[in-house]
């Protein structure tokens, strides 16, 4: 069976400056990894070169998403390819109605998926009810895209986006941050109702408190640009007890 | 200035000369407006075309760009008056009157008399049965030398006069649209004179449009008195072909407790210009002035607007958006004039660019002369690219580039089109944006 996402020995600068530094990972369907590590270790700039952001040059590995070369698609199409990044700051865009951008970037997913736009009550219909589950004033919709919303209203919009485009691989970058711990529920709630056979989930964490509401099939170490080590839901544990500080010597 | 040196003609001006003597004898005016349209003839002939050597010129050089001097466009014939019924645009509940290659549609147009509060005559015949409405053309015009305005009075004749009448709240927009049909290059000159009177409520609409490919020129003027209480709303779409050049003036007064909004989207034309004098005679009022400019290819667009704080108590807020593709060039001078008793002014002019082509090119020049001391006023101008980083944030949403590009392009015209207060008329601006931009990927 082909994995959903495989990683082999990603190497990646920024800025001249090697972040990742031969990185392999493997997600099959229906798996839930966690990707743990101290500040500055590369995870963002993992799930940004996944996303396809620009100012990141890929020196060596490749990364496969179902089997197909990730590299060679554009940002757009690896999202319309099931994609999704949930990213640590949400960006605020002013002038553009949060329901503008929903209904703008699923009806362009399903135009390059070869599928029919959904109509406007449709998506609206669609919209309200998970708005509703994760506690989103339906008011918000018509505001323009995070601006002036609250850390906590910013990640419900992430995951509000996630559960309307549906993605079969979504790497969550640190969706705690910033969040109490109500607001880290409904968030988790959320994702946890995105479970499902055919997808795949990357969280991205510095702390083990999220894992406690996103429960992992696998945990791993992220340390200076590689995976140091991988292990079951009870590494995050034992992490939480001793820290990174035994694999920040890996910097070399 | 006070030195006038003594230019030598271009070939364009001595033929502008020409046809003012020719306009003069034949279409006669007499009383103060025929005087008004001597004396402008006189100072056209001794300064000619503002070219780069002239402050308010600098970035638009007209004596270089108005090269041709076309003719007059001649009778109207009904061909092309019933395709310019056809193609002006159709601004929903309002009442048009039309005018096609300068001359005034009558069948096509609905004319009033002062109907439930509002008059619009030909400015001819107003002339010929010396309305007292005709009598203030020229009223609002600056002191300074004007030459598209020396030029549109010299070529006086076409136009319209409105009045709204105290206190009546008209409901419907009135629209002059403006229609160039011809084949062949013609200059067009229009006035119009507009008086709302105390207390009264209004949306006047202009909108310019043309054949694409013809270097066909239109001159207008307009003349609009706010008076106090009055409230204006006024709403300028400029859609000229695309080889067109357009040059238009813009004259306000505004009296005391009034309210005055006023929204220019630009997109036409291969060259345009529009000057705006703005001033408040009367204090406790209210001035927002706004616009967007759309252009591409190789267009060139200027905006400069004087806005003159001759007393207190007045408030004024001008946001100018400006999106440059490919090679174009836009202008925005701006300046704020605060005199000396003009205490209490509030004024904030903002005008931002936007440049989508690596040659794009915008002039921004905001000003303020304060003469007053107990005044709130500041001015700022950006230019810049689109934001790399929102970009990409549409773009891991699956939006395709162009798609997020002309997203982020919509949202900052949107910001400015977002005053328009007449819900029918933003709409219309923001499709005419949308239509751009889908013309443009
Ligand atoms: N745009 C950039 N320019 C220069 N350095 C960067 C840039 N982005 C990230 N880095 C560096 O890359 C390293 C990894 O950063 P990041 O991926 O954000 O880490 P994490 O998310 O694990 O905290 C850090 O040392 C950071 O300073
Ligand atoms: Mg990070």
């Amino acid at each position: 069976m082909t994995a959903l996402l495989e990683i082999r020995d990603l190497k990646a600068e920024v800025a001249g400056r090697q972040i990742l530094n031969g990185l392999s990972l493997t997600v099959n369907k229906g798996e839930i990894h966690a990707i743990m590590g101290p500040n500055g270790a590369g995870k963002s700039t993992l799930s940004y070169v996944l996303a396809g952001k620009p100012g990141y040059e890929i020196t060596g590995g490749e990364v496969l998403l179902n089997g197909e070369d990730l590299f060679a698609m554009a940002a757009d199409e690896r999202a319309a390819k099931g994609l999704f990044l949930a990213f640590q700051y949400p960006l605020e865009i002013p002038g553009v109605a949060t329901l503008t951008f929903l209904r703008a970037a699923l009806n362009a997913q399903r135009r390059k998926r070869g599928e029919e736009e959904l109509s406007s009550p449709d998506l609206m219909k669609r919209v309200r009810e998970l708005s509703k589950k994760l506690g989103i004033d339906p008011d918000m919709l018509r505001r323009p895209l995070n601006v002036g919303f609250s850390g906590g209203e910013k990640k419900r919009n992430e995951t509000l986006q996630m559960a309307l485009l549906e993605p079969l691989l979504c790497v969550l970058d640190e969706t705690d941050s910033g969040l109490d711990i109500d607001a880290l529920k409904v968030v988790a709630n959320g994702v946890n109702q995105l479970r499902a056979p055919e997808r795949g989930m990357i969280v991205i964490t510095h702390y083990q408190r999220l894992l406690d509401y996103i429960v992992p099939d696998v945990v791993h170490v992220l340390a200076a640009g590689r995976i140091v080590e991988t292990g079951g839901k009870d590494l995050a544990l034992q992490l939480e007890a001793t820290g990174y500080a035994q694999y920040q010597g890996e910097a070399a | 200035m006070n030195v006038v040196t003594p230019q030598i003609r271009t070939a364009a001006e001595q033929a502008l000369v020409d046809a003012v003597d020719q306009h003069l004898a034949a279409v006669p005016i007499a009383g103060r407006v025929g005087e008004l349209r001597r004396a402008a003839a006189a100072a056209f002939a001794t300064h000619g075309l503002p070219h780069r050597r002239v402050e308010e010129w600098k970035y638009t050089d007209l004596r270089a760009i108005l090269r041709e001097a076309p003719p007059l466009a001649g009778p109207l014939d009904a061909a092309s008056e019933a395709e310019a019924t056809f193609k002006a645009l159709s601004v929903p509940g309002a009442k048009r009157i039309l005018f096609v290659n300068g001359a005034l549609a009558r069948p096509a147009s609905d004319l009033l008399a002062l109907e439930g509060g509002i008059a619009a005559l030909p400015l001819d015949s107003a002339l010929a049965a010396g309305e007292p409405m005709a009598d203030r053309v020229g009223a609002l015009a600056p002191q300074r030398y004007d030459g598209p305005l020396a030029l549109n009075t010299a070529f006086l004749g076409e136009g319209l006069v409105v009045r709204v009448a105290a206190h009546a709240k008209i409901a419907a927009p009135l629209h002059i649209a403006n229609v160039f049909t011809k084949d062949d290059p013609a200059t067009t000159y229009g006035r119009v004179v507009v008086l709302v009177e105390e207390g009264a409520q209004v949306t006047l609409v202009e909108s310019f449009q043309g054949r694409d490919g013809v270097a066909y020129q239109t001159n207008s003027a307009l003349e609009l008195s706010v008076a106090d209480g009055a409230h204006v709303d006024y709403v300028r779409v400029q859609e000229e072909g695309d080889a067109a050049l357009h040059l238009g003036t813009v004259m306000l007064e505004i009296g005391r407790n009034a309210q005055f909004h006023s929204f220019t989207q630009t997109s036409g034309a291969r060259a345009s210009r529009v000057s705006v004098y703005g001033r408040f005679s009367g204090t406790h009022s209210h001035a927002g002035l706004r616009g967007a400019t759309l252009l591409k290819g190789r267009q060139h667009a200027d905006t400069t607007l004087l806005l003159d704080h001759a007393v207190g108590h007045c408030e004024s807020r001008e946001l100018f958006k400006t999106v440059l593709a490919d090679e174009s060039h836009g202008v925005f001078q701006g300046k704020i004039v605060v005199r000396p008793d003009a205490q209490k002014t509030d004024g904030r002019m903002m005008s931002r660019a936007l440049l989508l082509g690596e040659t794009a090119e915008m002039d921004n020049k905001p000003e303020l002369e304060i003469f007053a001391d107990d005044v709130q006023c500041g001015h700022g101008a950006t230019a810049g690219e689109l934001d790399e980083d929102l970009l990409f944030y549409l773009k891991a949403r699956g939006i395709p580039q162009k798609e997020a590009e002309a997203l982020l392009v919509q949202a900052f015209v949107g910001e400015a089109i977002e005053f328009v207060e007449h819900d029918a008329l933003r709409e219309l601006l923001i499709a005419r944006a949308e239509a751009w931009l889908a013309r443009r990927a």
